[in-house]
């Protein structure tokens, strides 16, 4: 029972991180119409803005170790801590919910040079010629980064305080035992209330209505006289600054390194086609019920009967729920269909 | 040796120009005289390889014949996730190459014992290298090392990350005749089930990890502990997990579970969360690289070390470490026990040459995989220097059951069984007080060859014939 219910929670948690990263590349398709290879980069990019903040707030005075002679071996004393004692502290231990802030600047604008300066020359273009030119980015942007920070992962820990394991047990009744890390529970936290905002903001606001328009019949509400390439722009913006944040926050789970953002777009695709191309509302379905099925396949008592399926199960649901719904869950008619 | 074939080559004519003008202007046969000729002029063609025992290794692959230099072939992974070790790997690999092209401060040549290497490149041809992408996969690094052999003339193999990589490269190494030095590879089948006649290993395995950390385990943890596996479902995995479990067992130990985990599975938790209600005190990460990088900092999160289970403080174990690994790991590496091929803060001779030489060169101390790297290296070309040859039998000859010290790890067997070399193997914690960046891992203990030592029958294989 104690086991169920951890998997459970893990399910939960990893659904939340999967909708949230699906979320930005379904927005992308379903605005845009672009199968956008490089939204595991735009990961990458916001889980390394974290990493540049945290270099920035721990810039250092270097204390040379002199008992090592072959080359320069220092301890690092942040200037911060230096000049400002513990607030200074405080300020690096907060690095990665600073980041946060940090990194909405930064997405906006790299979705904007993104979309503007490449993506729009390939709207009427194939969809393979889109994922050659937008995979191709990825793998310039990974090879900037590694050549930069390196191919090892950064460790980017959470603040101090939410550092540990919530009593989650303890709070509902059960066993001791059952803990489960604070970070990821505010990362699920984080997400539901992120997929929350994107969706009141699509479906109560009038630039939301305008874009929900825009994804339904693109000519049409051109012809009514409105801009609507400048809105599928922002959203793109929007769209990136979504996949940035969900990137700046899976830092203390995951230190990141270059390669972070392929390992989840494979998974990202998975999510977007299982939930149905271009529907938000699928992918978050879609995002649950996989992150749910993969923790529950993780466990002894499953693997004792199906060896392996705990590395399959993702790619075998998508295959069933293909078969079954060709469309995906919620997939509209018409969509990737010419 | 020119001249001694030289000599051989002008009798036979000799000879048979003799016989020729006899033959010619009698029209008469003798066949004495005829056995006679042919007896001379066939000690004359074996001469210069009766003389000069190497001599009829001419049709090996990429013989460098009379060739100025001789080429390496250094199979690193330079993309993927081992990139940075792969590059440290390089560094070692040039500056090996630099220091036996006689440039340089000499580096290990002015330890190493015994020398046959004169610094002058190896049999006095310069060494040159070309380098290999493994990425880390092995029909990568298979092809990679097919090229360099194919194209490039690689006379010898080495390098890599991963024991998958190395067993791949190792059946291709044997096929093709060319010996290859491993890189860093951990898993007992290297040299074990998998072992070949063509390869070879300098680094440690998870059999030698076992039994170094059994002592420290014991008297640190004691005797009556709940062990709980996490393993990286691989080869080098399996066989750590196997080690580590018979150690552990050997102490009184109890194994709750084994679960073996996908590579490169990034989020961990669903095989962390069993972990917490499962009874058990330890938890073994049989992961490297990345994989413990991120199950070690998510088991962390979990509050793993903070929990008393069993009336017992909940510890982490770490099997095989490496400083590049714990710098990824940052704090939650701190009091982490696992064991190392070799560190940089080594105080012997041998350590602390090798060290001078790559600070001085590139600004740092180099990892445990550069350091075998660079080892693996000079060793190959000592063997070549020791058999007065390139000849790859004659070279695995004098390889094998090769004794020597000055490297780093104390005295060294390279044993002509399996090819694994035995020497010391250190454990290591996780610094809690680092004086450095650099200073990540406190040597806890460096444990004698003797108690690593193991029967080679335990892991069976078969070496194959000399002769590819």
């Amino acid at each position: 029972m104690e086991a169920v219910f951890l998997q459970l929670l893990n399910g939960l948690d990893k659904g939340g991180a999967y909708a949230l990263i699906a979320l930005g590349l379904t927005l992308i398709f379903g605005t845009l119409g672009v199968v956008n290879f490089a939204h595991g980069a735009t990961f990458m990019i916001g889980s390394f803005c974290a990493v540049t903040l945290q270099k920035l707030l721990t810039m250092s005075q270097k204390v040379r170790d002199e008992s090592v002679t072959f080359f320069e071996a220092y301890k690092e004393v942040p200037y911060l801590e230096i000049w400002f004692g513990d607030t200074g502290r405080a300020l690096i231990d907060w690095t990665v919910p600073l980041a946060l802030l940090f990194s909405i600047p930064i997405m906006l604008a790299f979705g904007y040079i993104m979309e503007r300066g490449l993506i729009q020359r390939f709207y009427k273009r194939t969809h393979a010629e889109q994922i050659l030119v937008t995979f191709g980015l990825a793998i310039v942007l990974q090879e900037l980064v590694k050549a930069y920070f390196g191919a090892n992962p950064i460790p980017t820990p959470a603040p101090d305080i939410v550092s540990g394991s919530a009593h989650v047990g303890a709070w509902l009744g059960m066993s001791d035992a059952i803990v489960y890390p604070w970070w990821r529970l505010i990362y699920f936290l984080f997400a539901a209330i992120l997929i929350g905002g994107v969706f009141a903001f699509l479906n109560m606001t009038t630039f939301g209505m305008v874009v929900r328009a825009g994804m339904a019949d693109r000519e049409t509400v051109g012809l009514i006289g409105i801009d609507i390439d400048k809105k599928f722009t922002i959203v793109f913006g929007i769209a990136a600054v979504v996949t940035g944040l969900a990137g700046v926050m899976y830092t203390p789970v995951l230190p990141p390194d270059y390669h972070i953002g392929m390992e989840f777009l494979v998974l990202s695709f998975v999510v977007v086609v299982v939930g149905g191309m271009g529907s938000l509302r699928g992918a978050v379905a879609a995002g649950f019920l996989l992150g749910i099925l993969q923790s529950f396949a993780s466990m002894t008592e499953v693997k004792s009967i199906l060896p392996g399926i705990d590395q399959i199960i993702i790619y075998l649901v998508a295959v069933v729920i293909l078969l079954v719904r060709p469309r995906g869950l919620m997939g509209r008619e018409g969509v990737m269909e010419d | 040796m020119f001249f001694k074939q030289q000599a051989g080559l002008h009798l036979i004519l000799k000879m048979s120009t003799k016989q020729g003008v006899k033959t010619l202007g009698d029209m008469k046969v003798n066949r004495r005289s005829f056995m006679k000729g042919t007896a001379v002029a066939a000690a004359g063609v074996a001469a210069p390889s009766f003389f000069t025992r190497n001599a009829w290794g001419a049709d090996f692959v990429n013989n460098p014949g009379d060739a100025k230099s001789v080429t390496f072939g250094f199979n690193v992974p330079q993309t993927g996730a081992y990139a940075d070790e792969g590059a440290d790997e390089l560094r070692a690999y040039k500056l090996a190459v630099k220091h036996l092209n006689g440039e340089g401060d000499g580096g290990m040549l002015n330890t190493m014992k015994p020398l046959s290497l004169k610094g002058n490149g190896v049999l006095g041809k310069k060494i040159e290298f070309v380098t290999g992408d493994t990425q880390t996969k092995s029909d990568a690094a298979r092809s990679s090392a097919k090229r360099m052999i194919e194209k490039d003339g690689a006379l010898m193999i080495t390098g890599g990350s991963s024991s998958g990589v190395a067993i791949a490269v190792q059946n291709l190494c044997q096929e093709a005749g060319v010996i290859f030095m491993a890189g860093l590879t951990h898993s007992n089948d290297t040299t074990g089930k998998d072992k070949k006649r063509y390869g070879f290993r300098h680094f440690f395995n998870a059999y030698m990890s076992g039994a170094a950390l059994g002592p420290v385990l014991k008297e640190e943890m004691g005797t009556d502990r709940r062990a709980y596996h996490l393993t990286a479902d691989y080869t080098w995995g399996w066989t750590q997990e196997e080690s580590i479990k018979n150690t552990t067992e050997a102490l009184g130990w109890t194994t709750v579970n084994t679960v073996k985990t996908p590579v490169g599975a990034g989020d961990f938790s669903q095989y962390i969360t069993p972990v917490l209600n499962s009874g058990a005190d330890v938890l073994i990460l049989n992961h490297y690289g990345k994989d413990m990088i991120n199950s070690l900092t998510q088991a962390v999160q979990f509050g793993l070390r903070d929990k008393q289970v069993n009336g017992k403080q909940f510890e982490i174990i770490v099997p095989l470490f490496s400083r590049l690994m714990a710098q990824g790991a940052g704090d939650n590496i701190k009091g982490i026990l696992g064991s190392t091929n070799w560190n940089w803060a080594l105080q012997d001779a041998g350590s602390q040459a090798f060290v001078k030489s790559f600070g001085q060169e590139y600004g740092f101390p180099p990892s445990q995989a550069a350091h075998t790297c660079y080892v693996q290296a000079l060793l190959y070309a000592n063997a070549c220097e020791m058999a007065g040859s390139f000849y790859p039998p004659e070279v695995i000859k004098a390889l094998e059951g090769f004794e020597f010290d000055g490297m780093g790890n104390g005295k060294t067997l390279y044993r002509a069984e399996d090819h694994q070399c035995f020497k010391d193997v250190l454990v290591v914690r996780g610094n809690q007080n680092p004086s450095s960046q650099f200073d990540l891992l406190e040597i806890v203990k460096e444990v004698p060859a003797e108690q690593v030592t193991y029967d080679p029958a335990i892991f069976g294989g078969e070496l194959g014939p000399y002769k590819a």
